[in-house]
């Protein structure tokens, strides 16, 4: 047990000494240095995770720190829960961030501030491991904080540009609102229960009856703040507008890791949403809904990292669905694999932007393919992945969550198959035209440095066979990833899917057959001669209003900007200018004026001094006299 | 000692308060109108005695010699203070050649 709780500690410690060393010596220390340090910390932290992972029995333990907030009859404790839902999110978040740590060091080389990017990737990490760890609903919110604080400084990294500080305000403010329905979830839960500790809420809650409305209630806050961290509609568009931030950034934080907290979250409460039919119908549309939104504009986009950034949506998207149907197992399985095809596709971008120094629209690439022939390769195998091109991992967890939907609701099914054709037209649109065709640009493309392509190798190779972690009993499986997880929430392996063998063969040559038609379609647009789309003023009008995300950011602006400004400018213009600021000044300046007039006493003359406090003794007298 | 309050009561009351009254508002108005440093000190002083004056004599119309103490404390003071006043009056002559109050009075505003 000590060595448990020695290990358990250790994880979100050393990423927070490589946040202190870092941190404290990023004048002192080279950039080599610092991305040296920095990635040791996570990898000996991944380590420590492996140990713990292969030593695990299934059951949970509970590392107790200390009493955190102790009053009345209120105990939070500082505590971290070891179970295998936990085991397998810090396997992910060191194993990927090392990955990504490693890259950057290629990427981040020449960057003045590149021991202060250290430093805030690995708090990030600390922080997400908390979030993950933690026994508790309130230690989970301050890595749930945390992360939405390295993801506004990292998104804002480059903060000379004023674009790129409004991305990160706009990802704060966006999470911000999510974080208000946490907070709610919380105290309702608090209120109901009297704890915030995860098994303790897990059980009571277990036994109350389905659909009762506390529970439908609390489970509805706590996805509005899934839907916030994890950028699901409506509180998605601060995720594209995150790709603002260093690419490796994108990777780690805005594709592979801390945007599946929300799955995360409703994972871990999975016990509660099941009690919540009506919540998890919620869950499901809105999943259906952010998958297509995501893949339709992921369509037009032109940068590279905006086309990604729309896919991390619409993968996203996916993952709530097949939560929504009850399918975490899936859910947590299709984290795992997006978390290594979308690391190392916004691994191999970043590595193409590199190669072209800094280019991000794909209308001035192409042809790339000879001259980066291991980001090449790469992309391509996560292309394949994501589009769910079997035996890659993609088509596993793709075709589970597919699989489940149709067993819950064929609409969805249908528009989440529709969705998976639009992601291989986007995904192979993008490759075309980056690796493809000739090239467009005017840089002098060159490959990127081994550090940095060994990372992409590595998640490559994830990307491919990741899907042996859950081949289902179809393929002679045992869905080893299902079973693993279902230890740690009770919530898993209680839909067993309902399927016969010949629906779900079925189900899979349909989506297979349709995402390869569709790729050829792309292959005849993009590869065999190449469109490029123009402006978005220049096209038709559903195309356009496709291309400019549906308008959803002009529709914030119009009902929630527009309106708070208005409001702003107001309370400046009356309360601070008309009321606030001759009160305040006018206490100052009649205060000035009363000191200016009773400063002329002070005549330096002894004798009025002394007349003064004749007087002031008579009139004393006079008044004790009289009060008598 | 019994014979001095005797010797004191000879004189009524009314005498001492109204002396007491006299010489206060004289050291009073000398502190007031006058510019000359010593002639303040000096009614300073006068104010402190016709207190002493007014102590005693009611010490011993009301055998309380309590007030007798008092007198010899605003002595002692009185003393002291007068060391402090001259020692300033001193450094004043000295340095402005002059003893009239109206020229320090730079401590203001």
């Amino acid at each position: 047990m000590v060595k448990l709780d020695l290990l358990a500690i250790l994880v979100p410690a050393l990423p927070l000494l490589g946040v202190f060393i870092t941190g404290f010596g990023r004048r002192k220390l080279s950039a080599y240095a610092a991305g040296g340090i920095a990635t040791a910390m996570v990898a000996l932290s991944f380590i420590a995770s492996l140990i713990l992972f292969l030593g695990h029995d299934g059951q949970t333990h509970i590392v107790h720190l200390f009493s955190w907030i102790h009053v009345g009859a209120m105990d939070i404790p500082f505590a971290f829960q070891i179970d295998a839902l936990s085991l397998w999110m810090m396997l992910v978040v060191t194993g990927i961030g090392t990955l990504i740590h490693l890259y950057s060091i290629g990427y981040m080389h020449d960057d003045p501030r590149v021991a202060t990017f250290f430093a805030q990737l690995n708090l990030f990490s600390f922080s997400m491991l908390l979030l993950v760890m933690g026994a508790n609903f309130l230690v989970t919110f301050i890595g749930w904080e945390g992360v939405g604080m390295c993801s506004y400084l990292l998104i804002g990294f480059w903060y000379t540009t004023p674009a790129f500080n409004y991305a990160g305000r706009k990802a704060f403010v966006m999470n911000r609102i999510g974080d208000v329905g946490m907070l709610l979830a919380m105290a309702l839960m608090f209120y109901q229960f009297g704890t915030l500790n995860y098994v303790d809420v897990m059980q009571q809650g277990g036994l109350m009856a389905s659909g009762n409305p506390l529970i439908v209630t609390a489970t509805l806050l706590l996805f509005l703040g899934a839907t916030g961290k994890s950028a699901q509609l409506p509180l998605l568009t601060w995720l594209p507008d995150a790709m603002a931030g260093p690419t490796p950034v994108s990777a780690l934080i805005h594709a592979a890791t801390m945007v599946t907290a929300g799955v995360f979250l409703v994972v871990r409460s999975s016990v509660l949403y099941e009690l919540a039919p009506y919540t998890q119908d919620i869950v499901l549309w809105v999943g259906v809904a952010t998958a297509l939104f995501g893949a339709t504009v992921g369509l037009f986009q032109n940068d590279i990292k905006k086309v990604l950034a729309y896919s991390t949506v619409s993968q996203l998207g996916y993952m709530f669905a097949a939560l929504g149907t009850g399918d975490y197992g899936n859910g947590m399985f299709h984290v795992t694999t997006h978390a290594f095809f979308k690391a190392l596709l916004f691994l191999a971008a970043g590595s193409v932007i590199h190669a072209l120094g800094g280019e991000q629209d794909i209308r001035k690439m192409g042809g790339l393919k000879g001259v980066t022939k291991t980001t090449y390769v790469t992309f391509l195998i996560a292309t394949l992945a994501i589009c769910g091109i079997p035996p890659l991992s993609g088509f596993f967890s793709k075709d589970g969550i597919l699989a489940s939907t149709f067993a819950a609701n064929p609409v969805a099914y249908a528009v989440l198959v529709f969705a998976a054709m639009l992601t291989a037209f986007y995904m192979f649109r993008l490759l075309f035209l980056t690796f493809f065709g000739t090239y467009r640009g005017t840089a002098h493309p060159h490959e990127s440095p081994k550090v940095m392509t060994v990372p992409l190798v590595v998640l490559a190779i994830l990307s491919a066979i990741g899907g042996l972690l859950n081949i289902p009993h179809i393929f002679g499986g045992h869905s080893w990833l299902n079973t693993f997880l279902a230890s740690a929430a009770d919530g898993i392996g209680m839909h067993p899917l309902e399927l016969s063998a010949g629906t779900e063969w079925t189900l899979m040559a349909i989506s297979t057959a349709l995402v390869l038609l569709t790729i050829w379609y792309a292959w005849s647009l993009f590869c065999k001669k190449t469109t490029l789309d123009g402006e978005p003023a220049d096209m038709p009008f559903l195309k356009r209003l496709i291309a400019k995300r549906w308008m959803l950011d002009e529709l914030y602006a119009w009902l929630f900007e527009k309106p708070f400004g208005w409001i702003s400018k107001h309370f400046f213009s009356i309360g601070e200018e008309k009321i606030a600021v001759p009160l305040t000044a006018g206490t100052g300046k009649a205060t000035l004026g009363f000191g200016e007039w009773l400063r002329k006493v002070q005549t330096g003359n002894s004798s009025f001094y002394l007349f003064a406090m004749m007087v002031g003794v008579v009139v004393l007298l006079i008044l004790t006299y009289f009060s008598a | 000692m019994e014979h001095v309050m005797t010797a004191i009561r000879v004189v009524p009351l009314d005498s001492y308060l109204v002396l007491s009254f006299l010489l206060f508002s004289i050291g009073m108005v000398g502190a007031l109108v006058r510019r000359n440093v010593i002639i303040v000190i000096m009614c300073l002083e006068l104010m402190l005695n016709s207190v002493n004056l007014l102590l005693v004599a009611f010490s011993a119309y009301h055998s309380d010699p309590g007030a007798q103490i008092m007198v010899f404390f605003i002595m002692l003071v009185a003393a002291a203070e007068v060391t402090v006043g001259l020692s300033i009056l001193v450094l004043m002559k000295r340095n402005t050649d002059s003893v009239d109050m109206n020229i320090l009075n730079r401590l203001k505003w």
